[in-house]
């Protein structure tokens, strides 16, 4: 499976961003018992880049990814997703444009359980409209390039937890998307099946100017991120890469104080003064040896 | 997609199998039963399709049908012939009797009294023996149902089916069995006796008038109606067409019995019985598969693609469902020893299917309520 062979220039890819949130609020119910899940988020996500959301239980970090998937409409504000504003379409283009676009990785995999791995892979190309032998083809290529070809027709009951992430990531990729969207893609499963799959997402979830957006609590993934956004009751508080704001993130608690790190992109509200590592670092072109970035070598995938 | 939809069914097997076996259960009662019933109707009104060559019945204006006539006197039957556009008229007895087997048990039976010249009245297929036998003396043909369970004879071997050449007892009389033809059973599953109008008045010493009908024949290019009009006012008796005849019938038989009421009420239970059930399965059938739904929804799926999955499925549950009920039906009206037989028509194929299809409709449309009002963003929960 052709997953592309490498980063588009820095220049072009900071110029189209994949995904670009302005002023983003969302409010459930109304009147006292109203829950403002986002309180006006600002953020950024370039093409290439592999995005971390972090920030304790209810910060919204579910809520900003299903508004940048375009599953979700903001209550104000405005969201462009691959240079499309997902509230001016209507259900059934809106619902293209994911299939076309965007793939998902769960954090319970969701993987059909009356369907065969290689089966579940298809489901996007098959959403699309592509022709079942194709789909089952591109699918079997997808399997292959997770390391898991010899499982196509294995029952996702009869793999292990790392082996169905991997299936799901294939399902994420098969249809070449330009947006992945991954929520809590380790939470379930051990340490080193966690960055297996963290390994795999890093070699393959960002290249050809792929956009990686992973919501996480687990600190032990942090290193593998380009920018890591830090959220709190609604608000991004910070911005920065791993190293710039490590110390401050273990445990991905979302903890206040300590180097405050980049402010997120346009945040006009609270009162922290301006980081000596923010602009640079998160207009920053992602896959380079930018400043700041940690330890972050390719690895192989193995099983 | 369909494929996945159908997958998604056939995995969850305990739902599948409970919406299936449920279908089936009711498409077997909404076939058997209207076919049943059918059987049974079809039996009251036997003896007017079984005397298909008569065109018009002529009968005493106070008979309701065709097991309820009244005796008239053998003078009307000239008054009919008279009528013009009458080819021919022949009188017909139906009645009552009393038959002693060669064993000594007695059994009811009906007698049919036919024209001794034409026997215009009796069975057209025989399975033994010769209809025109019944112009010997003493002669009788039975029908062949009775004769193989009503009428059987007991022998040292066991029961024995009446047949050619036994001898009967009626109303102390002799009588020679003299063939056995096919005829179609009565409601009340009766062994049937045919013999000559004029044994009749031999078997039946007591009664004066023994004419129950006067089977007509039209001449050629007339209306039948028209005719039975006539010969009506001409002799102050009724007459109708075959067709209406069949009709006042069976009219009568549903009016004057609760049978409708029975049926009726028994396919109504299984009807409400197996949309309850299939639509209880089918909900929670959907309800286990939400998030899979969901999770197809998030990636792109849009409503008409659901909605047609959720279709797919539906319409395979009443397919398999519908089959095996309506095979079990069948399987049902073919058991050897079947009193009362079904007559399964594609009507009754086409209603029983369409009940089933509407159970199925409405059972998926709860369903796609579910999945429609589905949040895709709720896959993104644990």
């Amino acid at each position: 499976m052709d997953i592309g062979t490498g980063a588009a220039s820095a220049g072009s890819m900071a110029d189209d961003p994949a995904v670009v949130c302005a002023g983003l609020r969302k409010c459930y119910g109304e009147g006292a018992t109203a829950v403002h899940a986002l309180r006006g988020v600002d953020l950024t996500v370039q093409r290439g880049e592999l995005l971390m959301l972090v920030g304790p239980s209810g910060c919204g970090k579910t809520t900003l990814i299903s508004v940048m998937a375009g599953i979700l409409d903001p209550t104000e504000g405005n969201c462009r997703i691959l240079g499309q504003d997902m509230t001016t379409l209507a259900p059934r283009p809106r619902a293209a444009f994911r299939a076309r676009s965007i793939g998902f990785v769960f954090q319970a995999y969701n993987l059909n359980p009356a369907l065969t791995a290689a089966e579940n892979v298809s489901v996007p190309l098959r959403i699309c409209g592509a022709p079942l032998r194709e789909a089952m083809r591109k699918a079997e290529a997808a399997l292959d390039l997770v390391g898991l070809g010899d499982k196509a027709e294995s029952a996702p009951g009869d793999l292990s937890g790392g082996q169905q992430q991997r299936v799901a990531i294939a399902r994420a990729l098969v249809h070449q998307p330009q947006l992945i969207v991954c929520d809590e893609p380790t939470s379930a499963l051990d340490h080193a099946n966690g960055q297996r799959v963290m390994e795999l997402l890093r070699r393959v979830g960002t290249v050809d100017g792929r956009a990686l957006v992973i919501v996480t609590h687990d600190a032990r993934i942090f290193e593998f991120a380009d920018r890591i956004a830090e959220l709190d009751d609604g608000r991004v508080t910070r911005v920065g890469t791993p190293a710039a704001l490590a110390g401050p993130l273990e445990g991905a608690a979302g903890l206040h104080g300590g180097d405050p790190g980049a402010k997120p992109d346009g945040d006009n509200h609270g009162d922290r003064p301006p980081a000596h590592v923010g602009h640079e670092e998160h207009q920053a072109p992602p896959g380079g040896n930018g400043a700041g970035t940690s330890a972050r070598m390719p690895r192989c995938c193995t099983d | 997609m369909y494929q996945i939809a159908l997958k998604m069914l056939l995995a969850n097997r305990g739902k599948y199998l409970g919406m299936v076996l449920s279908l089936a259960f009711t498409s077997l009662i909404m076939t058997q039963q209207p076919a049943v019933f059918a059987s049974i109707l079809t039996r009251t009104y036997g003896l007017i399709d079984d005397i298909a060559i008569a065109d018009i019945w002529v009968m005493d204006p106070q008979a309701q049908s065709v097991d309820e006539s009244k005796a008239m006197p053998d003078t009307r039957l000239s008054l009919v012939r008279s009528v013009s556009g009458v080819e021919w008229a022949v009188p017909l007895h139906k009645g009552q009797l009393k038959v002693r087997l060669p064993d000594g048990n007695t059994v009811g039976c009906g007698l049919i009294g036919v024209d001794d010249v034409s026997l215009i009245g009796a069975p057209g297929v025989m399975r033994s023996g010769s209809m025109a036998d019944l112009r010997m003396s003493d002669a009788v043909v039975v029908d062949a149902e009775g004769a193989s369970k009503r009428l059987a004879v007991q022998t040292d071997h066991g029961l024995r089916p009446l047949a050619v050449g036994d001898g009967l007892e009626v109303n102390d009389r002799r009588a020679v069995v003299v063939g056995v033809a096919n005829a179609t059973p009565t409601f009340q599953s009766q062994p049937i006796l045919y013999t000559t109008f004029s044994r009749v008045k031999v078997f039946n010493k007591s009664e004066r008038k023994v004419m129950s009908f006067v089977l007509v024949k039209a001449q050629p290019g007339q209306d039948h109606r028209a005719l039975a009009a006539r010969i009506a006012s001409e002799t102050g008796l009724n007459a109708l067409t075959a067709d209406d005849f069949r009709a006042r019938t069976l009219k009568h038989f549903i009016k004057r019995t609760a049978i409708i009421m029975h049926f009726g009420t028994t396919i109504l239970m299984s009807f409400c019985i197996g949309a309850v059930v299939t639509g209880l399965m089918f909900h929670n059938f959907t309800q286990d598969a939400l998030r899979h739904f969901g999770v197809l929804k998030a990636m792109g799926t849009d409503d008409r693609t659901l909605l047609l999955m959720i279709l797919s499925q539906a319409l395979l549950v009443a397919g398999t469902g519908f089959g095996i009920g309506v095979g079990m039906a069948m399987i049902m009206g073919n058991l050897p020893g079947d009193p009362m037989g079904m007559r399964l028509s594609p009507l009754i194929l086409a209603v029983g299917g369409g009940a089933v299809l509407s159970i199925t409709l409405v059972s998926a449309a709860l369903s796609i309520r579910q999945v429609l009002r589905l949040e895709p963003a709720v896959v993104f929960k644990q």
